[in-house]
């Protein structure tokens, strides 16, 4: 199988590694990884903040770019969701403004081959067991639009529960949002700290080393007030744990 | 809307300090995550639920889609019934209308039931400014009143009050209305209900005038419905000579029959009951039983305007149970009182904007006063997308466009103060529209990585003053992917 890697603006200029996490974890699972390069940004940034009209052009240039493939993987719930649950409604408004049906058109094909990472591995490739090995304590942080936009429940819990050496500590208040929501983090700094710090502590309460999710931009809010608060844990990507084994170990 | 929130400041500023207040923190943490789970269990308790969410839904947007019709109905059946009923398209037209029926009865006091509808228009202050007192009933909403307080939710709008703070108020203020709090009164539950039982009885015994809301109005026989748990509100619909009702046009349910699925819907999802204690009905005026005369105030104030916004209608549809504050994690950190309005929380982010217009302040940040994480999409029983609202609104703020005022068609401009970041995103759309314009970019963001400073000038300061950034990488994605032809080469 052949795949498309949509690995978002932000992994591709901040976290790299998850990327290359990825293209290990998959390519290991024998599925051809891709990565189009003329690939940029789903729009979700625009698209939330209010900037619909600046956000349709992004569509249309993700469409554009990974139209054609069979499917489309991405290792960010927030954006998956953008292109699963917001191009439709992006394309409905276009056709309740009376601009026709072009945009609709457009970006429908792309919507239902669009899929999370462990949403890919679960459901996609049928595997639970990805074969990974990671000897730490780890707790899972669902991102609120992998958990209520995606609806990802089990999935990724059942990935980690998989893999070996891995001891998994429930985290407390684990669905409420962490803070980072975009440029909420900006806007409404004071209320996005306080969330912020408040999924900090509750992470630290377990015990755990590490802190995973499937979204570096909350890993990005909530790994930044870890070190302000100089808890000693370290937020990983879900891909980075899933792609480490005991030959390469992810640190 | 009220009066008593003009000229507040934006949604940031005004949750700041409450942010810092460790004790309303501690009181509203406590007190939305105990009913958050109580909630939870009562919804798990019914096997349809997602069907009667369904259902309460289509109820609603059936009514508001022939909402004329129905509007209608309830006037010819309340006429029928011995009622009056009266047309207030603002909140003005409303208070003047009250304050007017108030006078022709020759009183000076009024009990009130809990009511929304009537702090949206600030009643009681006009009343006051009449020479009217208006006597709060509902035990939250007298803590408010007492303590010269604003609401901060709609259910229990004293929420952000521990019992300390409410045996304080009641030791200090009740003999400034009435009964004075009993010697040596404490802070248990019992003692403080006492108290509020006592004051509030001479209250109920005396009044001529009661003035309500409604949760529901049944449009087939022109009932109305009052939900609520302290049977205050059976005393003040039932005891007085003349009740005055106020209700929001979009309280309208055709039949009986669907108010069958709201009071499965509305005890669990508000203070998580499988029913609630009192549920009161009245139909016009009945001989020697009730009150002898009954007038139904249907407000406007907005809501037509509301109603003719494709995406933001279904704001209208909300029964204020108040399951979206209590699962709200900015309304948690940020207390009622920063949404500047009767309703906080997430449904006041969508509803005030709407009702009021976008033009002040506090309006325009409060479409951003949300994370968008959903929680208060997933709790809503009648299936209210708020976060969709909530960007529709934001969209409304930062690009201006058509809406209804008023029964006409204006054009919006664009909200002031949004320049800097509407350039920065026009900037970031032209860059992502150019893939080697973005690699461009990533490249010199990552040559200059050890000059890149700790914390971050302009809007930046406002991340790295609690958070630390993310050091950036060496290499972008994009890059080792070609380096190595996707890993292929073997190069790390």
């Amino acid at each position: 199988m052949r795949v498309a890697l949509f690995l978002t603006c932000v992994n591709d200029t901040l976290y790299p590694d998850t990327g290359r996490a990825v293209v290990k974890l998959l390519t290991r699972l024998g599925v051809e990884v891709d990565f189009p390069m003329a690939q940029t940004c789903c729009g979700q940034a625009h698209y939330n903040t209010g900037y619909r009209h600046e956000a349709e052009p992004l569509a249309r240039h993700f469409s554009d770019v990974f139209g054609e493939y069979e499917a489309i993987v991405t290792p960010s719930g927030s954006c998956g969701a953008m292109v699963r649950e917001l191009y439709p409604r992006m394309g409905e408004r276009a056709r309740a403004e009376g601009r026709g049906d072009t945009l609709a058109a457009t970006l429908a094909p792309v919507v239902p081959k669009t899929y999370e990472l462990t949403e890919f591995l679960v459901d996609v490739l049928g595997v639970t067991d990805v074969g990974a090995y990671y000897p730490h304590k780890v707790t899972y942080h669902p991102t609120c639009h992998g958990l209520r936009g995606l609806g990802l429940g089990e999935r990724p819990l059942r990935l980690l529960r998989a893999v070996k050496g891995l001891e998994l500590a429930e985290l407390p208040g684990a669905d409420e949002c962490c803070g980072f929501g975009g440029t909420f983090a900006l806007k409404n700094a004071d209320v996005s700290a306080a969330m912020g710090a408040d999924k900090v502590r509750n992470a630290e309460s377990t015990g755990a080393e590490v802190l995973c999710a499937a979204d570096n931009s909350c890993l990005m809010h909530i790994g930044g007030t870890m070190t302000r608060l100089r808890t000693g844990m370290r937020p990983v990507h879900i891909a980075e744990i899933l792609a480490s084994t005991e030959e390469e170990p992810t640190a | 809307m009220s009066g008593t929130f003009v000229g507040m400041p934006a949604f940031p500023k005004a949750a700041h300090e409450a942010v810092n207040n460790q004790t309303l923190r501690g009181n509203l943490r406590h007190a939305t995550h105990t009913i958050r789970g109580k909630r939870a269990k009562a919804v798990a308790e019914v096997s349809d639920w997602a069907a009667l969410r369904e259902a309460g839904k289509q109820i609603k947007d059936h009514t508001l889609r022939h909402l004329d019709r129905y509007l209608v109905q309830v006037e010819e059946a309340v006429t029928a019934a011995g009622g009056t009923v009266h047309w207030a398209a603002d909140a003005d037209e409303a208070n003047r209308i009250v304050t007017d029926l108030v006078k022709a009865t020759g009183e000076t006091e009024v009990v009130k039931v809990k009511s929304m509808a009537t702090q949206e228009i600030g009643l009681n202050e006009a009343l006051e400014a009449e020479g009217i007192r208006a006597y709060e009933t509902d035990l939250a909403e007298l803590i408010v009143q007492l303590g010269k307080d604003r609401p901060s939710h709609i259910l229990v709008p004293a929420i952000h009050r521990n019992r300390g703070e409410i045996r304080d108020i009641f030791a200090r203020e009740m003999s400034e209305w009435g009964r004075p709090a009993p010697e040596g009164l404490t802070d248990t539950p019992a003692e403080l209900a006492e108290a509020a039982r006592l004051h509030l009885r001479e209250k109920f015994l005396r009044a001529k005038v009661g003035v309500s809301g409604a949760n529901f109005v049944i449009a087939e026989t022109g009932t109305l419905v009052v939900v609520e748990s302290e049977g205050n509100g059976r005393m003040c619909l039932t005891l007085p000579e003349t009740l005055i009702s106020v209700v929001g046009i979009e309280k309208i349910l055709p039949t009986w029959q669907d108010l069958e699925v709201f009071l499965q819907t509305l005890p669990r999802s508000s203070t998580a009951e499988r029913m609630n204690p009192y549920t009161s009905t009245w139909t016009g005026t009945t001989d020697e039983d009730g009150p002898r005369a009954f007038h139904l105030v249907l407000l406007d104030n907005g809501r037509t305007d509301t109603l003719a916004d494709e995406v933001g209608r279904q704001a209208l549809r909300c029964i204020r149970c108040s399951a979206c504050l209590n699962v709200c994690p900015v309304y948690e950190r940020a207390g009622g009182h920063a949404y500047g309005s009767v309703y906080p929380g997430p449904i006041g982010a969508i509803l005030s904007p709407q009702l009021r217009g976008t033009q002040s302040e506090i309006d325009a940040s409060l479409p951003y006063a949300s994370s968008l994480c959903g929680a208060c999409y997933e709790v809503c029983p009648v299936a209210i997308d708020i976060p969709e609202v909530l960007v529709h609104l934001r969209e409304r703020v930062v690009e201006g466009g058509q809406v209804t005022r008023e029964g006409n068609k204006v054009v919006l401009r664009p909200a002031k103060g949004h320049a800097a970041e509407r350039a920065a995103m026009r900037a970031a759309r032209w860059a992502f529209s150019h893939p080697g314009a973005l690699r461009t970019g990533q490249r010199l963001a990552s040559r200059t990585r050890r000059l890149h400073p700790r914390s971050l000038p302009g809007p930046g300061r406002a991340w790295s003053a609690t958070r630390d950034l993310p050091p950036v990488p060496a290499e972008p994605f994009r890059d080792w992917w070609q380096r190595t032809n996707g890993g292929k080469d073997g190069a790390k």
